[in-house]
């Protein structure tokens, strides 16, 4: 008789739901149903039973052809490789436990590398905006119980975050807010016609770009101050008539996502809106949280946090933390040719940098270990596969509102198969050796 | 043939989410990522059918994806290809010294390339870094 496993995390989105059950079968080897994740939380369970999933190290030589090596090859391959580099970049980071970040990091302080995460092309610029003038949060409980007026600013969560809506921000009834939905005010601002614009009260068509003159526009409208007739393609009214409704409103959380942080402005997008906050705050009770995207992408930030200071791009090149955005971030250093190997782990930069980056990876000492394989992996010369966290590991994640919370593990990894943590510390102590630290 | 020029976001989509999960090397993530989302208008312009191929061309890089017809529109001039390596052979790479290369508002130019392939994820990433591409 199959057995279900309750209260199971999720391992895809920052939304990080808790309220998973999984049925497994009897032996407790396989995953046979997943229920109450989205349809993205489902398939990355049901993936991991993949029958063609790779379960050996592969190498590749000077033409590109695979073979499969031993695992003891390949952590002595990544040892020499991040010994031999004088400046090799430890990337990725975010969909792996804060346990596994924390050998890495041990790592990265012996061999002199550069850690970076995912937040490097994701809310990196939102880690800027907050350094430089605060940032006033909260908890999703707090949405869920407390928040009337929900903005979603350049994010799609019915895509990218399918249950964020349902579980905290507009349909739960919370313990102020029992009428669920039908007293919250949801005003969308992105340049389409997302399928989350079209449930919102207001949606916003603002002109790809000009979040800053929109941000601009509503701090002037919350003041009373005079505004022309159209800001960034939108009507002064309707300016006008959001600013209202936010400030009528008793609880207001300001959600954002990639329009704002990869647009032109970048961090300047970010520091304007939470000002905007601060002005609510003038009013009423206002939050502003960025919708982030890897499971552990917030925990990834609070570990390098904890042990060099920095959130994302810590240089320990010179033997001590540096942190300077444009400077040591991955593809800025990429694409000026100033690393020499690339490790990756718990993330996919083949996919998600810029060719003109992906293209300096593929002509360096690379690894890439992930339990998929991936563009990453066709252009890395070790792909070392690794146990699913999450689904066959437990650890530490931290949510998009800094909440950290223990996954579980379902079910076995395939036989012989390492976790990310248990592959780091295989290698640090292989570093160890070589630098003669014992 | 015509061309049109067009601003260029990417961004995730639902069918991006799980064909990734699902395993990039499998045909359902071209699907889902190989592809150029833009309003029936824009498709006027081009004077191309809807699921024709074409290529899009910035300053930094070039890519052919098929071409759909949005539905998360109407947003006449505006082009949508979900995040992923198609999206980022042609996005800026260019980080301002933040960091954070430009994934959205990059000028990019249309153009009917019917009788070229969609490369899968893979093979795209691998012949560009080999420059076959």
């Amino acid at each position: 008789m199959a057995k279900i496993i309750s209260d199971v995390v999720c391992p895809f989105c920052g939304t990080l739901c808790d309220d998973l059950e999984v049925k497994v079968s009897d032996d407790g080897k396989e995953i046979l149903e997943v229920y109450n994740a989205c349809v993205i939380g489902t398939e990355k369970f049901l993936h991991s039973q993949a029958e063609d999933r790779l379960k050996v190290p592969q190498m590749q030589d000077e033409e590109g052809n695979s073979k499969d090596v031993s695992v003891d090859d390949a952590v002595e391959y990544t040892a020499q490789m991040l010994c031999n580099a004088k400046k090799p970049l430890m990337y990725g980071w975010s969909s792996t436990n804060c346990e596994a970040q924390s050998v890495g990091h041990e790592i990265a302080e012996l061999v002199g590398a550069v850690v970076d995460n995912t937040a490097t092309v994701c809310h990196g610029t939102t880690l800027i905006a907050l350094q430089d003038v605060g940032v006033p949060s909260c908890t999703l409980g707090e949405v869920k119980n407390r928040a009337d007026r929900i903005v979603f600013w350049g994010c799609n969560p019915a895509h990218a975050h399918p249950r964020h809506m349902s579980r905290y921000s507009i349909f739960p009834r919370g313990f102020f807010t029992g009428k669920g939905h039908k007293a919250r005010k949801m005003v969308v601002v992105d340049p389409r016609s997302t399928d989350t614009a079209k449930m919102a009260d207001l949606h916003m068509q603002i002109e790809q770009g000009r979040d800053y003159e929109l941000l601009s526009a509503l701090r002037v409208a919350i003041r009373g101050n005079p505004l022309p007739e159209t800001v960034a393609g939108i009507p002064r009214e309707t300016i006008q008539d959001v600013a209202e409704t936010l400030k009528s409103g008793r609880f207001v959380i300001i959600f954002f996502g990639m329009g704002v942080t990869q647009s032109l402005s970048k961090n300047h997008n970010i520091d304007i809106a939470i000002s905007l906050t601060r002005d609510l705050n003038d009013y009423t009770k206002a939050a502003i949280m960025p919708m982030r995207g890897h499971y552990n992408v917030t925990g990834s930030g609070q570990v390098l946090g904890w042990q060099f200071g920095y959130p994302f791009c810590v240089d320990l090149s010179r033997g001590f933390a540096r942190y300077n955005p444009g400077d040591s971030t991955s593809n800025d250093l990429l694409r000026r040719g100033e690393v020499d190997a690339v490790f990756v782990l718990g993330s996919d930069p083949g996919a998600h940098f810029p060719i003109s980056s992906v293209k300096k990876i593929a002509h360096l000492p690379s690894v890439c270990v992930d339990p998929h394989f991936t563009p990453t992996s066709a252009v890395c010369k070790l792909h070392m596969p690794v146990a699913f966290v999450g689904v066959e590991e437990a650890g530490c994640a931290y949510r998009m509102d800094n909440v950290p919370i223990e996954t579980r593990k379902v079910v076995d990894a395939p036989e012989g198969m390492l976790s990310d943590e248990e592959f780091l510390k295989r290698v640090l102590t292989r570093v160890k050796e070589i630098k003669g630290v014992a | 043939m015509p061309e049109i020029e067009l601003n260029l976001i990417s961004g995730r989509s639902i069918q991006q989410g799980v064909s990734m999960e699902a395993g990039k090397e499998k045909p359902a993530y071209t699907k889902a990522c190989g592809i150029i989302e833009m309003d029936d208008a824009d498709f006027k312009r081009l004077g191309a059918w809807r699921n024709t191929n074409v290529r899009v061309t910035s300053e930094y890089g070039s890519v052919v994806v098929k071409a759909v017809q949005t539905t998360q529109g109407p947003h006449p001039g505006l082009a949508f290809i979900p995040m992923g390596p198609w999206a980022n052979m042609v996005i800026s790479p260019k980080t301002y010294s933040t960091g954070m290369p430009t994934f959205k508002g990059v000028p990019v130019t249309v153009d009917v390339a019917e009788d070229e392939p969609v490369y899968d994820s893979l093979d795209l990433v691998r012949k560009a870094c080999k420059g076959e591409i």
